[in-house]
């Protein structure tokens, strides 16, 4: 039987299933398969903090969402137009997502009376009225699976597992996705395990043969590879992206990499994958505590190391302390955030931009620090190195604020060249830079007021740095109240120095009067919901703030050049407060604070109100 | 044997060595030394200065980072490369120092309220960590900085501003908490013995590893005459324990000379020398790779200065973690060859759009 073969221009996919039914993994290798065939794409894993909740509960339910197309997409998509759902918990904890028509794949093995009671279901629904406007393809994936199975050694509960190599091997064919390179990652995956690895690839391909002959697919589709940019491209998650842009920095720098990290959701990623690249000179330090990885990163660039620590916004608020350090010693150091939902512990694995006014504030003293903010995973890779330039050069720490959603995420990316990278290196102060062969450790640059920096290990300019307030150019100890004035308007001034670019209006006809204006992580759902508005004829801007600290000269002017500047936020207002407190301009706030990217529907119903009112 | 192991007992070796001789001078900063006039500061900070010549090392190559409280004043003080850091993470930003510069000596100067209250934990895991620092920790047994809060050394029931009815909690021994911490290398001294002051400091620099120094130090403002009894020339070697590596630990005079054996309980006891033969005294093995007779040792001050020993208590190779760092990335380079940017960029599955 051939089956029929539609055009589709993009699908967004949801897997969802029980924490141990390997949903990420599914979720990562359909990425896999659906980057390699060229379409562009944006995923939005979705997890418990909970390692392993009480399996076939809600909060056990873990999800990984995947919007491919054909053209250029900007998000993860709003509503999935198909659902996976491994078991009852899983198509309760979504379908409020799913709108009416969408495919639902139920594995009706799970759809057992005990499962559906542990979520409240008194019938099932997938044998009642209740799924009616969807439609539902009732899948028995344990039993095909271990039926698949039958004569491979392995355990019944080893051929239970397999089941998601099942699904991803029914879905790759529905959407045909090329497939020998799942095969060949499953062979290295279980290298050690061939008869499990023979296993899952048999279950991947009975799931492939399942959608071929069974009549409850009647339809495969095709999603035609997108036309990008030319280039060489990869797929790559935000915590990669940031991870192989420190690196970069270090190798444009030519400073050796210092990491010191303590663990932590959602920015642990960054410490695995740095540690993985010792030959680069990269050193990981798994410190004993937030402050001590801080702290170590310090130490490090104290002796002419490229410092970095990594953490989320529990580990920023004990690291303040040290960060203060940093400003007042004006040594270079990386500080990345990757935010997640607070206050306190908050809910780890689910994404906010709540950190910001902590990272511009959350100090004691007059203490500024740069803060630059990535806007999509892969231009995570861009901003650890802008974050690098402007912490080396201006001998400042600075702040970079990823989210959940950036770390997690990933995108295609154009892979740059190398040649392309900016050139950071650090010109180290050998010679004495006062009368007599004195050298003053503050005196500074006079074009960007930049201390100089002089490392351990240089012979006659031996000198001392620390907390207490510095005497102007000679760094001695002062408590001198004018010496002090000045100390503080100058660490001021040399950040609010700091040459960031000007912002970029996106203004097709240039005639818009609403500004929706972004910071961050929310990008892709403004920018998507933009062209959504566009698309009815209606008119507006774009712009999105990378640098939050400073911010570009000419914000004022261009916040000021629209009648109306819209701000979504995923906070209650933290950027909107900075911009009114310094331009008086009464933005416009849009805030939600679920734990969730926003969707572009949802934004661009906001925007179309906002231009409605004019 | 790898190059970690070669390194034992050469702390300072990857450390480049002056060109010719120096002096105490050398080391003196400019900076006009601010201690309270007769804080035993002054003694160790001249005790410092005249030793440092002797280790030959080039002087740009010597670091002190501190945190705060009197003691973490002390490098303002010397003409090296110094960092006066936060309360307590010294040895944390000193870790970063040291793990990345193996070409540096690297000292702690820190006190019983920075390093063993506000900065403890930093300090234990300095210890079983093994980076290649040496720790002084000046124990004056009070908060001098902050004006004379009991310390989490000071004895119980102190009267201070905080505690006007005494202080409730049970002291820390620095030395037995470090050698609980794994520490490889702890010692004793105190600020009025010049000579055995620098006695501990050269071991202590000579060991690979973090090596810890307590200090007793005279706060004479807030905790005057805490250690008199170790100076008093009427009383002080009645007290003194000496600790003296492959020499049997009896200390004392005429009457009351008395001498260390192990005791029935598995710790250890001090008895008259009168009293035991001299094949049941204690000889003092500051190597055992078993730590628990340091460790008892480090007990026979408590209750009450009764007797203290002094001296190292323990001094054993170890590989020191900037050394097994250092080698972890030369057996990543032997085996992968020096990273290359371009190939990292383009490592995984990657596809081409014309
Ligand atoms: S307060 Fe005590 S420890 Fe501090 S400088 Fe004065 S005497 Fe020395």
């Amino acid at each position: 039987m051939t089956k029929q073969v539609q055009q589709l221009d993009r699908v967004i996919i949801r897997f969802a299933g029980d924490s141990g039914d390997g949903m990420q993994l599914t979720g990562d290798r359909f990425t896999a398969e659906t980057a390699q065939f060229g379409n562009d794409l944006s995923t939005l894993p979705n997890f418990p903090a909970e390692i392993r909740a009480p399996a076939g509960t809600l909060p056990g339910v873990s999800s990984f969402q995947l919007h491919f197309a054909d053209h250029d997409i900007l998000t993860p998509g709003d509503a999935p137009n198909v659902l996976v759902a491994m078991n009852p918990a899983a198509l309760k904890a979504n379908l409020g997502d799913l709108p009416r028509g969408a495919d639902i794949i139920a594995n009706t093995d799970e759809f057992t009376k005990r499962n559906l009671q542990k979520v409240g279901y008194a019938a099932n629904p997938l044998e009642d009225e209740s799924l009616a406007e969807w439609r539902v393809h009732a899948v028995p994936l344990t039993s095909l699976t271990v039926g698949a199975l039958e004569g491979f050694e392995i355990s019944k509960k080893d051929a239970e597992r397999a089941k998601n190599m099942f699904a991803l091997g029914l879905l790759s064919w529905l959407y045909n996705r090329p497939t020998d390179a799942t095969v060949k990652f499953l062979e290295v995956k279980f290298a050690k395990k061939p008869d499990i690895a023979k296993a899952n690839v048999a279950a991947f391909q009975a799931g492939w043969n399942y959608g071929e002959t069974t009549e409850s697919f009647s339809v495969s589709y095709e999603i035609k590879p997108a036309r990008l940019a030319p280039g060489v491209y990869r797929n790559i998650s935000g915590n990669q992206a940031l991870a192989y842009g420190l690196i970069a920095a270090s190798v444009q720098s030519g400073l050796p990499l210092f990491l010191g990290s303590y663990p932590i959701t959602p920015a642990s990623d960054i410490l695995h994958e740095l540690s993985k690249h010792k030959r680069f000179g990269v050193r990981t330090f798994q410190a004993e505590d937030e402050i001590a990885g801080v702290g170590a990163a310090l130490g490090a660039a104290f002796g002419g190391a490229l410092g970095v620590t990594t953490t989320s916004g529990p580990g920023v608020a004990l690291k303040a302390e040290t960060v203060g350090l940093a400003v007042t010693t004006e040594l270079p150091l990386i500080v990345v955030d990757v935010q997640r939902a607070g206050p306190s512990t908050g809910m780890p694995t689910k994404t906010e931009q709540t950190d910001l006014l902590m990272a511009l504030y959350g100090r004691n003293g007059e203490s500024p620090v740069p803060v630059v903010a990535p806007a999509t995973p892969s231009d995570c890779f861009h901003a650890a190195i802008e974050a690098a330039r402007i912490a080396l050069k201006y001998r400042t720490p600075v702040m970079l604020l990823s989210d959940g959603y950036l770390a997690n995420g990933s995108e295609p990316w154009r892979v740059p060249e190398v040649d392309d990278l900016p050139d950071i290196s650090v010109d180290f102060t050998t010679e004495p830079n006062g009368d007599d062969g004195a050298y003053l450790p503050f005196k500074r640059d006079p074009e960007t007021l930049a201390r100089p920096w002089a490392v351990p290990g240089t012979a006659g300019l031996e000198h001392r740095i620390g907390g207490i307030e510095k005497a102007d150019g000679t760094g001695n100890i002062s408590y001198d109240p004018d010496n002090h004035d000045k100390m503080v308007r100058l660490r001021q001034a040399k950040i609010d120095g700091i040459d960031v670019p000007d912002l970029e209006v996106d203004d097709p006809d240039g005639d818009a009067r609403v500004l929706v204006l972004g910071w961050g992580s929310t990008y892709g759902p403004i920018a998507a919901a933009v062209r959504r508005v566009r698309k009815t004829g209606a008119k507006v801007a774009q712009t999105h703030l990378r640098h939050l600290n400073p911010l570009p000269a000419n914000t004022g002017d261009v916040l000021r050049s629209y009648d109306k500047v819209l701000l979504p936020e995923i906070n209650l207002g933290q950027l909107a407060l900075l911009l009114r407190a310094r331009y008086l301009i009464d933005v416009i706030g849009y805030n939600r604070v679920r734990g969730l990217p926003f969707k572009a529907e949802e934004l661009a119903a906001v925007i179309q109100d906002v231009i409605d009112s004019e | 044997m790898s190059s970690s192991e070669s390194l034992n007992g050469k702390g300072l070796a990857l450390v480049p060595r002056a060109d010719g001789p120096q002096t105490m001078k050398d080391f003196k900063s400019d900076q006009e030394v601010r201690w309270c006039p007769g804080c035993g500061d002054y003694a160790i900070l001249a005790a410092v200065q005249s030793f440092l010549p002797e280790l030959g090392l080039r002087r740009e190559n010597t670091v002190f980072v501190s945190g705060i409280g009197c003691s973490s004043r002390f490098p303002y003080y010397l003409n090296t490369y110094g960092f006066h850091s936060i309360h307590g993470r010294a040895p944390a930003i000193a870790t970063g120092l040291a793990a990345s510069r193996p070409d540096l000596s690297v000292w702690v100067v820190t006190g019983d309220g920075d390093g063993l209250s506000i900065g403890g934990n930093h300090l234990i895991h300095a210890l079983r960590r093994n980076v290649n620092l040496n720790i002084l920790l000046f124990n004056n047994r009070i908060y001098g900085l902050t004006k004379g809060q009991y310390s989490p050394t000071s004895e119980i029931g102190k009267i201070t501003k905080s505690t006007p009815m005494g202080s409730l909690d049970k002291p820390f021994n620095p030395i037995s908490l470090a050698l609980g911490a794994e520490a490889g290398f702890v010692a004793r001294t105190i600020d009025s013995d010049r000579k055995h002051l620098q006695g501990v400091l050269r071991e202590a620099a000579a060991h690979r590893g973090t090596s810890l120094v307590e200090i007793y130090q005279n706060c004479n403002i807030f905790n005057d005459n805490a250690f008199e009894a170790l100076k008093d020339p009427a009383v002080r070697d009645d007290i003194t324990v000496k600790l003296e590596h492959g020499r049997p630990i009896v200390f004392g005079t005429g009457e009351n000379e008395k001498a260390v054996r192990l005791s029935p309980y598995g710790g250890v006891e001090v008895v008259r020398r009168s009293e035991v033969a001299d094949s049941e005294i204690l000889v003092h093995d500051m190597h055992s790779p078993d730590p628990s007779l340091a460790f008892a040792l480090s007990r026979l001050d408590d209750p009450a200065f009764e007797h203290v020993p002094i001296g190292i208590f323990r001094s054993i190779d170890r590989p020191a973690y900037d050394q097994l760092m250092a080698e972890q990335l030369e057996a990543a380079t032997a085996e992968k060859g020096e990273g290359r940017l371009d190939a990292l960029l383009h490592g995984g599955d990657t596809w081409r759009i014309a």
